[in-house]
C-alpha cells in the first residue's frame, strides 16, 4: 500500500497515514519511549462507539506521533480532517519541583494557551518516572507531588488527563501495569476525540450538504469535505464507512445529472458540461489520482475526470475490501452510466473519444483485477468481467470501422486525420503505466496505429470474449460476437473465416426458433457463400431467403432471381444437377387421387392432384414436376386392395400433408402428444389393488434423441432416386401461393406404388423432397372375371319362384357381344324365363354405365344367359327368377305320385333337430364365356312348411289329422287340400272334414286338416296315405305359372280299435260325494270291441279249443298325485279274445284333494311272455322290468303307486342280480288300438268335514 | 416507458416479442436472445432454492450503454424479458417488478384461454394491448 503524497505533508516518523497525536515537552524522553508506544497502541482492539446509532466497532488504533507545532493546529475554518491533530500529548520527566517550577510548569502553560486558542480540548499530560533519577535526589518530594502540582495546575477537575507511566524502559509488571494503564488511557482519549472531531466534522458536513440549494454551492466543494471525512475512514482501515463516502457523493451526482435531464440544472452542473478533450481512461493503480483530486479541487474537472477519480476511489476501496468482482461489476455500470450522462448533459465528445475512454477504461479495470487476484480466481470470476471483455471488444470494433481500420483499403486520409485527433486526447501515457508492455495505452495506440495491429488486437479480443463466454456457458453471447467477427472477416474479404461464425450462430437461432435472427444471419451467410462461390450452399440459402416472409417483397424477389438466374446460366455441364430440399421452395400442402380410393384396376387411368404453396415470391417456370415411385409386388393384392378400399373411404382420397413452421424450433414440433394410459395391478389372490400408475405408452418417442437440425442449411444429403416409376407433368409455371398440379398415368402392372419423392426442376436446379409423409400410395390390380350368384332375399323357398341375383365382374375379360351364360338345367329346379329380363352394367367404382335388357333362351338341358357387351373391369348384374319343385320327379299333372323323395327324407332329418326349415340343395352348373371350365354353383333352397299327422279316435271311429306349419316369414294361400290311400285296398274312404275355400297361413302359424276313415270291411293293419295341399304366396295376386303342390306321405298301423277301456270311481256307499281322506272305489272295465283279427296273433295270443285269449296288463297310474291307489295298482289278466269280453276290475283310491279330480290313468299294455313262453313259472320273486317303460310292473306284489319313485332306484340298484333270468316283456299297445272312454271324465270331491285345513293348490 | 417485451417458451424460442422502434426490431431480437444467457445463468443458480420461496424476478439482466434488459421467469419457465432505455432513469427496480407482475398477469390470461394452444405464439390482443400500454406509458 503506497502512502498518499498528501499535501503539506506533516509527517515525521513514518510515511503513513495515521491520525496525528502532538508531542510537546521533552522530545528526548518521547524518542525514547517512541518504539515501545509505537508497537503497543495498535496491539489491543478498542470499540468505538458511534454516534447515529452506527454499530460499534473494534478498532485497532495506530497513530502519527509529530512534534507539536502551532501551525499544526487547524484554523478556523479550516476544516482538513487528514492533518487535524486529534490529540496533543505533554511529555515530562520532571521529578523536582524547583525544575517544574523553573521551566515545566511554563513550558506547560504555554502549551496549554496555544491549545486554548485553538479550542482544542483533546490534550494528555504524560508524566514519566524514573526510578534510578528518584534515587539520586534523596530531598524530593514524595512522587505524587510533582503529579498533584501538575494535576492541580492544569487538570481542573479533569484529573484524569494527567498519566503516569512508571519505568517506561524496565521490564517488570509494575511498568507492564503502568503501560497498560497508559495505553489504554490513550486509546480512549483518542477514540474520544475521534468520536466528537468527526462528529462534528459530519454535522458540518451536512450543514454544508443542506445549502446545495443556494446558488453558490459548489459541488467539488462539497466532494473535498466528504471525501475527507472517506479519508479519515480509510485511514482509520474503516474502508467501509470510506466507500459509503463516495457511494453517497456518486449518488448526489447523479441525481444532480438526472435532475439536469429533467430541465432541473445546478449552475455548478454546468461546468461538467465542458467539451471532453481528454479521453485517457481510468487510472486504477495509484490509491489517490492526485493530478484529477487537484483539478476537482480547483473546479476544474470534466464530467469524465470526476467520475474517473470517484470511481478510482471506490475502486481503491473496493480492493481494499477484497472486492475485485464488484469492481469490474460496478465499471461496467460506471461506463454505461458515463456515457448516458455526457449524452443527457449534451457534453460535446469528438466521435471515437468515448470509445477511447471505454476501450480504456475497460483494459485498466481488467488489468487492475488482474493485479490483484491470481489466476485460478480470475478464471473462476470470468462471469464478472466477461462483460467488460465484451464491451471493450465492441468498442474497439466501433473504432475501427470509425476510423476505416475494417476497410479493405485501410484508412483514407479523413480517417487518418481523425485517428491523430483521437491519439491526441489520450495525452502522454501515465508514467505508472509507462513500463508495462501491455498498457491498455499502448495497446489501443498500436491498434490505431495501423490496420494490421488493429486487426490483431481486434481478433485477440473477440477471440478472448468468445472463449470467455462459452466457458461460462454464454453460448448466444458468444455467438453474437462471433457475428460481428464474421462481419470484421467479411469486410475484410476473407468469407471463408466468417462462414464458421455464421454457421454457428445460425444453428443457434434455428435450435431456439428466432425468426428475425436467423433471417439476418442467413442473408450474411448468403453473401459469404456467394463470395465462397459455394454455389449449391448459396442456392440453398438463397431459396430459404426467397421463401422468407421477414424480408421485403424486394430482397425475396433478388433471392428468387439469383436462382432462376443461375438456373438459365448453367447450361455447359449438362449432366451436373443441383440437389436442393424442396420445402423451401415450395410445399406439398395436400394429394388428391381419382379415383379417389388410390385403386385402379390393371390399365386404368389413375391421376394424382397435388396441391403445392410456392413460396417463392415470383411465379416460376418449372420444367418438370416428378413424383418418384416405388413398385412393389403384393400377392393377395386384391384382399389388401379391399381392405384399403374400406379404410380410406371416408377421407375422399385427399392426404393432407403437416405444414412445416419452419421458425419453430426442433423440439417443439416435433415431439408427439403424450399418450397416457391408466394402469392397474391387482393381486391374484383377492383382487385387491395392488399398484395404479400411468403408463406412457410412446416413450420411445418422446425420449428418442433430437436429431441435430444441422443438415438445414448445408445441402442435406439428398440423393436423387432413380426409378422406373416416375410421375411427371412438365412445364409448370408455379404462381407464388397454391399450385394445384395433376399427374396422369395409366396403371400397367398390378401392385402397390408408394410415392417416394417429389421434385420440381428448375434448369440443372432440383428440388426435392426425399419423404413424402404420410405414406401415400396406389395399388393397381388386376382382377379375375369371376361370377356371383346369390338370392336376393335370406334364403331362397321351395315350391314359389324366387328372385336369384347374378352379377359379372368381368375383371380383365372384356365381354363382347354373344357371349353368353349356359346354365345346364337341374332337374328340380325351374329356371322361369320372363319376357323381359334387365341387367345393370356398373363401373368398378359402383357407378351405373348402362342398362340393357338381357336375353334369356330355356330349352330341356341349357338355359342360356345372352350377356350385353361390357369393357373390362365392369360388374354386370341381373335377377332371375328360379322356382324350387317341391318334391321329387313329377310327371304330368298327375298329383298321386309314389316314392319318398330326397327332399322329405332331408325334411324328417332336420325335424329332429328343431323348428328349423328343411333346406334342398340344388347345383347349377354354368358355363362362363371366359373359361373352359364350369362354374357350379350351389343354392340352397328351404321348404317353407312342417307337417305332422296324428290319429284320432272316438270310440270304433278313427279320423286322421293333418297339421301343415308355415316356418317362412311368408304368407301363404293354401287351397284343394286333400289326403289319399295310397295302399291298396279300395273299401277305405277319406271323408274330408275341411273347408272347400282356400285357406290363408300366416307367417309362423299353422292350419289343421281333418279326414275321417270310414271302412267296410275288416280295415288292413296299416294304411299309407298322401296329404297333398296347393299353396301359393298370399301377397301375389296370380302367378304366372302353375306351382306343384305340397306333398306330404305317411304311413298309420294299426288303427283300429281293439279295446275299449271305462273307469268310473264311486263314492263310497251311502254318500253322495267323495270325500278327501275317505276310500272310493275305481271301476275298471275293459272290453274287447272286436274278434280275433291279423293284429292279434302274437305271442301273447293262446289258444285252447277255438278259444283265444291273450294277456294284458293293466296299470292305474295317477301323475298328477290327485289320487291315492290303494291296493294293487297294476294287474295282468287273460283277455279272451271275442267281441264284447269284458273285464273288470275293482280297485280302492282315495282323493287327497277336493275339487273336480280327473281320473287316474288307466294304461293297458300287452303281456308277452318270454319267448321261451315260461309264464308259468312266474313266481313271486321274479321282477319284470322293462326299460322302455318308466314303471317297473311287477305281477303279484303288492305295488303302492305312491311310491313308485323311491322304488324304481332300488330296483335299478338290483337289476343286475336279475340280469339273464327270463322275463315276461310288455309292450305298449298302439294308440290306436285302446280307446280309453273315460279320459277326461272329472269326478268331484268335497272335503272332509272335520278337516280344518283346507288346502287348494292352484296349478 | 420499455422499447421491447418478449415472451419467451420453456424452450428458449419467442412466443411473443414486440419493440417500440419498430425499425431496430433486429437489434432487439439479437438483444433478448443473447439476454437469456444470463436468464439461464441465474434460473440454474436459483435452481437450489424452494419453489416457493423462489423470486420469480430475475433483476437487471445485463446493462449495454443504452438499454438495461430485466428478467423474470415463471414457475414453468417461461420468460418474461423487457428492455428498457437506459436514458429513462425515472424507472427503478419497483416499477419494473409492477410492470412485469401486470406481464405475468396478463400472459396468465392468455393461457387461460381455451382456444390457445400452450407454446403456441401468443396472438392475444388483450395482451397485446396491455403490452402497447406499458410502452407508451411515461416517454
Amino acid at each position: 500500500m503506497a502512502a498518499p503524497a498528501e499535501p503539506l505533508p506533516p509527517v515525521i516518523y513514518t510515511m503513513e497515514n495515521k491520525p496525528i497525536v502532538t508531542c510537546a515537552g521533552d522530545q528526548n524522553l518521547f524518542t525514547s519511549i517512541y518504539p515501545t508506544l509505537s508497537q503497543q497502541l495498535p496491539r489491543e482492539p478498542m470499540e468505538w462507539r458511534r454516534s447515529y446509532g452506527r454499530a460499534p466497532k473494534m478498532i485497532h488504533l495506530e497513530s502519527n506521533f509529530v512534534q507539536f507545532k502551532e501551525e499544526l493546529l487547524p484554523k478556523e475554518g479550516n476544516k482538513a480532517l487528514l492533518t487535524f491533530p486529534f490529540l496533543h500529548i505533554y511529555w515530562t520527566e520532571c521529578c523536582d519541583t524547583e525544575v517544574y517550577k523553573a521551566t515545566v510548569k511554563d513550558d506547560l502553560t504555554k502549551w496549554q494557551n496555544v491549545l486554548k486558542a485553538h479550542s482544542s480540548v483533546d490534550w494528555l499530560i504524560v508524566v514519566v518516572e524514573n526510578d534510578a533519577k528518584k534515587k539520586n535526589k534523596t530531598n524530593i518530594l514524595p512522587r505524587t507531588s510533582i503529579v498533584d502540582k501538575i494535576r492541580n495546575d492544569f487538570c481542573n477537575k479533569q484529573s484524569d488527563r494527567c498519566v503516569v507511566l512508571s519505568d517506561p524502559l524496565k521490564d517488570s509488571s509494575r511498568t507492564q501495569e503502568s503501560w497498560n494503564a497508559f495505553l489504554t488511557k490513550l486509546r480512549t482519549s483518542l477514540l474520544m476525540s475521534f468520536t466528537k472531531n468527526l462528529g462534528k466534522f459530519e454535522d458540518d458536513m451536512r450543514t454544508l450538504r443542506e445549502k446545495r440549494t443556494e446558488p453558490g454551492w459548489s459541488f467539488c466543494d462539497y466532494f473535498m469535505v466528504q471525501e475527507e471525512l472517506a479519508f479519515v475512514f480509510e485511514m482509520l482501515q474503516q474502508f467501509e464507512d470510506a466507500l459509503v463516502q463516495y457511494d453517497e457523493l456518486d449518488a448526489l451526482f447523479s441525481q444532480y445529472v438526472v435532475n439536469f435531464g429533467a430541465g432541473d440544472g445546478a449552475n455548478w452542473l454546468t461546468f461538467f458540461c465542458q467539451p471532453v478533450k481528454s479521453w485517457n481512461g481510468l487510472i486504477l493503480r495509484k490509491p489517490i489520482d492526485m493530478e484529477k483530486r487537484e483539478l476537482i479541487q480547483r473546479q476544474e474537472a470534466t464530467l469524465l475526470d470526476l467520475r474517473s477519480y470517484l470511481f478510482s476511489r471506490q475502486c481503491t476501496l473496493l480492493l481494499f475490501l477484497q472486492r475485485p468482482w464488484e469492481v469490474a461489476q460496478r465499471a461496467l455500470e460506471l461506463l454505461h452510466n458515463c456515457v448516458q450522462e455526457l449524452k443527457l448533459l449534451e457534453v460535446s465528445v469528438p466521435p471515437g473519444a468515448l470509445d477511447c475512454w471505454v476501450f480504456l477504461s475497460c483494459l485498466e479495470v481488467l488489468q487492475r483485477i488482474e493485479g490483484c487476484c491470481d489466476r485460478a480466481q480470475i478464471d473462476s470470476n470470468i462471469a464478472h468481467t466477461v462483460g467488460l471483455w465484451s464491451y471493450a471488444t465492441e468498442k474497439l470494433k466501433s473504432l475501427g470501422y470509425l476510423c476505416g481500420l475494417v476497410s479493405e483499403k485501410g484508412p483514407n486520409s479523413e480517417d487518418l486525420n481523425r485517428i491523430v485527433d483521437l491519439l491526441a486526447g489520450l495525452g502522454a501515457e501515465r508514467p505508472e503505466t509507462a513500463n508495462t508492455a501491455q498498457s491498455p495505452y499502448k495497446k489501443l495506440k498500436e491498434a490505431l496505429s495501423s490496420v494490421e495491429a488493429f486487426e490483431k488486437h481486434y481478433l485477440e479480443l473477440s477471440h478472448a470474449a468468445i472463449e470467455m463466454h462459452t466457458s461460462i456457458g454464454r453460448t448466444r453471447s458468444a455467438r453474437l460476437v462471433g457475428k460481428d467477427l464474421a462481419e470484421f472477416y467479411m469486410r475484410k474479404k476473407s468469407p471463408q473465416k466468417a462462414e464458421i461464425y455464421l454457421q454457428g450462430a445460425l444453428k443457434n437461432y434455428l435450435a431456439e426458433g428466432w425468426a428475425l435472427p436467423i433471417t439476418h444471419t442467413r442473408k450474411q451467410l448468403a453473401e459469404c457463400q456467394k463470395h465462397l462461390g459455394q454455389t449449391e450452399n448459396y442456392l440453398q440459402t438463397s431459396s430459404l431467403l426467397a421463401s422468407d416472409h421477414h424480408l421485403t417483397e424486394e430482397e425475396r424477389k433478388h433471392f428468387c432471381q439469383e436462382i432462376l438466374s443461375f438456373a438459365s446460366r448453367q447450361t455447359d455441364s449438362p449432366g451436373h444437377k443441383i440437389v436442393l430440399p424442396l420445402h423451401c421452395f415450395a410445399q406439398l400442402r395436400d394429394l388428391h387421387f381419382t379415383p379417389s380410393n388410390a385403386v385402379v384396376h390393371v390399365g386404368g387411368v389413375l391421376s394424382v392432384e397435388i396441391t403445392m404453396c410456392s413460396q417463392m415470391p415470383i411465379p416460376v417456370y418449372v420444367e418438370q414436376i416428378a413424383i418418384n415411385v416405388h413398385f412393389s409386388i403384393e400377392k393377395n393384392n386384391y384382399r389388401k386392395t379391399a381392405e384399403w378400399l374400406t379404410k380410406h373411404k371416408t377421407s375422399n382420397g385427399i392426404i393432407n400433408f403437416p405444414v412445416e413452421t419452419s421458425p419453430f424450433p426442433a423440439s417443439q414440433n416435433n415431439l408427439p402428444a403424450l399418450e397416457l394410459y391408466e394402469m392397474f395391478e391387482r393381486s391374484p389372490s383377492d383382487n385387491s389393488l395392488n399398484t395404479t400408475g400411468i403408463i406412457c405408452k410412446n416413450v420411445h418417442m418422446l425420449l428418442r434423441r433430437q436429431e441435430s437440425s444441422a443438415s438445414l442449411e448445408t445441402p442435406s444429403g439428398v440423393a436423387l432416386e432413380d426409378g422406373a416409376h416416375v410421375l411427371k407433368c412438365s412445364g409448370v409455371t408455379l404462381e407464388p401461393g397454391a399450385n394445384r398440379i395433376t399427374f396422369r398415368t395409366q396403371a400397367k402392372e398390378p401392385g402397390t406404388y408408394t410415392l417416394r419423392q417429389l421434385r420440381a426442376s428448375v434448369g440443372p436446379v432440383w428440388f426435392v423432397l426425399p419423404h413424402l409423409s404420410p405414406r401415400v400410395q396406389y395399388d393397381v390390380y388386376s382382377q379375375e372375371p369371376q361370377l356371383h350368384v346369390e338370392p336376393l332375399a335370406d334364403s331362397l323357398l321351395a315350391g314359389i319362384p324366387q328372385k336369384v341375383k347374378f352379377t359379372v365382374t368381368t375383371g380383365h375379360y372384356t365381354v363382347k357381344n354373344g357371349d353368353s351364360l349356359q346354365l345346364s338345367n337341374a332337374e328340380a329346379m325351374l329356371i322361369l324365363c320372363h319376357a323381359e329380363n334387365r341387367a345393370v352394367i356398373y363401373s368398378n367404382t359402383r357407378e351405373k354405365a348402362s342398362d340393357v335388357s338381357l336375353r334369356v333362351q330355356s330349352s330341356d338341358k341349357v338355359t342360356s344367359i345372352s350377356l350385353p357387351a361390357a369393357p373390362a373391369y365392369h360388374m354386370i348384374e341381373f335377377e332371375l327368377e328360379v322356382l324350387s319343385l317341391p318334391s321329387a320327379p313329377v310327371t304330368g299333372g298327375d298329383s298321386s305320385t309314389l316314392g319318398v323323395t330326397e327332399p322329405h327324407r332331408k325334411h324328417k332329418d332336420t325335424q329332429k333337430a328343431g323348428y328349423c326349415m328343411a333346406t334342398t340343395d340344388h347345383k347349377v352348373s354354368i358355363d362362363c364365356p371366359w373359361s373352359i371350365y364350369s362354374t357350379v354353383i350351389a343354392l340352397t333352397f328351404s321348404v317353407p312348411f312342417r307337417t305332422t299327422h296324428s290319429l284320432l279316435s272316438a270310440g270304433t271311429r278313427k279320423y286322421i289329422q293333418v297339421c301343415v306349419q308355415n316356418l317362412s316369414e311368408l304368407d301363404f294361400q293354401l287351397s284343394d287340400g286333400n289326403l289319399v290311400d295310397t295302399g291298396s285296398s279300395g273299401d277305405l274312404q277319406l271323408v274330408p272334414l275341411n273347408t272347400k275355400t282356400p285357406q290363408h297361413i300366416y307367417s309362423k302359424q299353422s292350419v289343421f286338416f281333418v279326414w275321417e276313415l270310414k271302412w267296410t270291411r275288416e280295415p288292413p293293419p296299416s294304411l299309407r296315405c298322401q296329404f297333398s295341399v296347393g299353396f301359393s304366396p298370399a301377397s301375389e295376386g296370380r302367378l304366372s305359372i302353375p306351382l306343384k303342390p305340397y306333398t306330404y306321405e305317411f304311413q298309420v298301423e294299426n288303427f283300429f280299435t281293439l279295446y275299449s277301456v271305462r273307469a268310473e270311481i264311486l263314492p263310497p256307499s251311502g254318500t253322495e260325494h267323495c270325500r278327501t281322506g275317505s276310500l272310493c272305489s275305481l271301476e275298471v272295465s275293459i272290453t274287447r270291441l272286436s274278434d280275433l283279427l291279423e293284429v292279434d296273433k302274437d305271442e301273447a295270443l293262446t289258444e285252447s279249443d277255438d278259444y283265444f285269449s291273450t294277456k294284458l296288463m293293466y296299470e292305474v297310474v295317477d301323475n298328477s298325485s290327485n289320487w291315492a291307489v290303494c291296493g294293487k295298482s297294476s294287474g295282468v289278466i287273460s283277455m279272451p279274445v271275442a267281441a264284447q269280453a269284458t273285464h273288470r276290475v275293482h280297485m280302492e283310491v282315495m282323493p287327497l284333494f277336493a275339487g273336480y279330480l280327473p281320473l287316474p290313468d288307466v294304461r293297458l299294455f300287452k303281456y308277452l311272455p318270454h319267448h321261451s313262453a315260461h309264464s308259468s313259472q312266474l313266481d313271486a320273486d321274479s321282477w319284470i322290468e322293462n326299460d322302455s317303460l318308466s314303471v317297473d310292473k311287477h305281477v303279484d306284489e303288492q305295488l303302492d303307486s305312491g311310491s313308485i319313485k323311491s322304488r324304481g332306484s332300488v330296483h335299478s340298484a338290483s337289476s343286475s342280480e336279475h340280469k339273464g333270468l327270463p322275463m315276461p316283456r310288455l309292450q305298449a299297445l298302439p294308440p290306436g288300438q285302446v280307446f280309453n272312454s273315460s279320459t277326461g271324465m272329472q269326478i268331484l270331491v268335497i272335503p272332509s268335514k272335520d278337516d280344518h285345513v283346507l288346502e287348494v293348490s292352484v296349478t | 416507458m420499455a422499447v421491447c417485451v418478449a415472451v419467451i417458451a420453456k424452450e428458449n424460442y419467442p412466443l411473443y416479442i414486440r419493440s417500440i422502434p419498430t425499425e431496430n426490431e433486429l437489434k432487439f431480437h439479437y438483444m433478448v436472445h443473447t439476454s437469456l444467457d444470463v436468464v439461464d445463468e441465474k434460473i440454474s443458480a436459483m435452481g437450489k432454492a424452494l419453489v416457493d420461496q423462489r423470486e420469480l424476478y430475475l433483476g437487471l439482466l445485463y446493462p449495454t450503454e443504452d438499454y438495461k434488459v430485466y428478467g423474470y421467469v415463471t414457475n414453468s419457465k417461461v420468460k418474461f424479458v423487457m428492455v428498457v432505455d437506459s436514458s429513462n432513469t425515472a424507472l427503478r427496480d419497483n416499477e419494473i417488478r409492477s410492470m412485469f407482475r401486470k406481464l405475468h398477469n396478463s400472459y396468465t390470461d392468455v393461457m387461460c384461454n381455451p382456444f390457445y394452444n400452450p407454446g403456441d405464439r401468443i396472438h392475444s390482443r388483450a395482451f397485446d394491448s396491455m403490452v402497447t400500454s406499458m410502452m407508451i406509458q411515461v416517454c
